[in-house]
């Protein structure tokens, strides 16, 4: 694709009208979609923070949690043994909601979330759970993976009544085309 | 025709304009809505996000020290 500064030298015209239409569409379609796939809590307040700040400038926004990350929206707050047999018991276990999240370093077997909430508290900065409730007053959509919810056997009522549906890749990408994608 | 005052002082991204946007979003046709805050990231973008989504940012004025009023109009 020719670049704006190549066109207005090389004088073509026609290129430069397209890269001009390609330019305004883009800007036009302010749309992004997350993957978080990190269960962490630091990844998981980068999600919520770039997400809310783009809903709230316009932007539409779609976060799909897969992987460790659907322990995001995990309706269950704290340590649980569910699930149908006893791995993914254990799962249940170890993912924990929001409330449980490691930080990704530091974690000193969960000092660390606690030492950043106090820090963020401190310092007026948005936690984590009001980063999700934000999300959820200005009407993102919350995605969850199928193949992950199967592996580690979750259901749809296990999360959150906000997941708004479960999806596989290729409707994720049909969401997310036209606007920019992240993976946290 | 309600004027809603919404301090967001102490606040900080993206919760500044996060909460505008959700306070704005409530709003009825004719409701205004005056902003409370403070120089730099939250004088930058609140006014300007609030006008580039089609609300009326009647004015932007400063009240003291480091705090200013944004006055949104639906």
């Amino acid at each position: 694709m020719p670049r704006i500064c190549d066109c207005i030298r090389g004088e073509n015209p026609v290129t430069l009208q397209r890269e001009l239409k390609r330019i305004f569409f883009m800007a036009e379609n302010k749309k992004l979609s997350i993957i978080a796939f990190s269960g962490d809590f630091d990844k998981l307040t980068a999600v919520f923070t770039l997400g809310t700040g783009a809903a709230a400038v316009g932007y539409e926004v779609n976060i799909f949690f897969t992987f460790w990350g659907l322990d995001a929206i995990k309706k269950k707050q704290g340590r649980s043994f569910t699930g149908g047999n006893w791995l993914t018991k254990l799962f249940g276990f170890m993912m924990g909601g929001l409330k449980v999240t490691p930080t990704s370093r530091f974690n000193f077997l969960g000092a660390g979330p606690k030492i950043f909430r106090y820090l963020m508290r401190k310092n007026n900065v948005a936690t984590l759970e009001e980063l999700v409730e934000a999300a959820k007053a200005l009407g993102i959509n919350l995605y969850a993976c199928e193949m992950a919810m199967h592996v580690l056997g979750l259901k749809k009522e296990d999360f959150i009544p906000e997941v708004k549906d479960v999806l596989g890749v290729a409707s994720f990408l049909n969401l997310s085309e036209g606007g920019q994608t992240l993976l946290i | 025709m309600a004027t809603k005052v919404l301090d967001i002082t102490k606040e900080h991204c993206p919760m500044t304009f996060v909460k505008t946007k959700i306070e704005l979003s409530k709003l009825q046709p004719g409701d205004i809505l005056e902003v409370l805050l403070v120089e730099g990231e939250p004088l930058d973008n609140v006014p300007r996000n609030a006008r580039e989504q089609g609300y009326n940012v009647f004015s932007v004025e400063h009240v003291e020290g480091t705090t200013h009023r944004v006055t949104i109009k639906k």
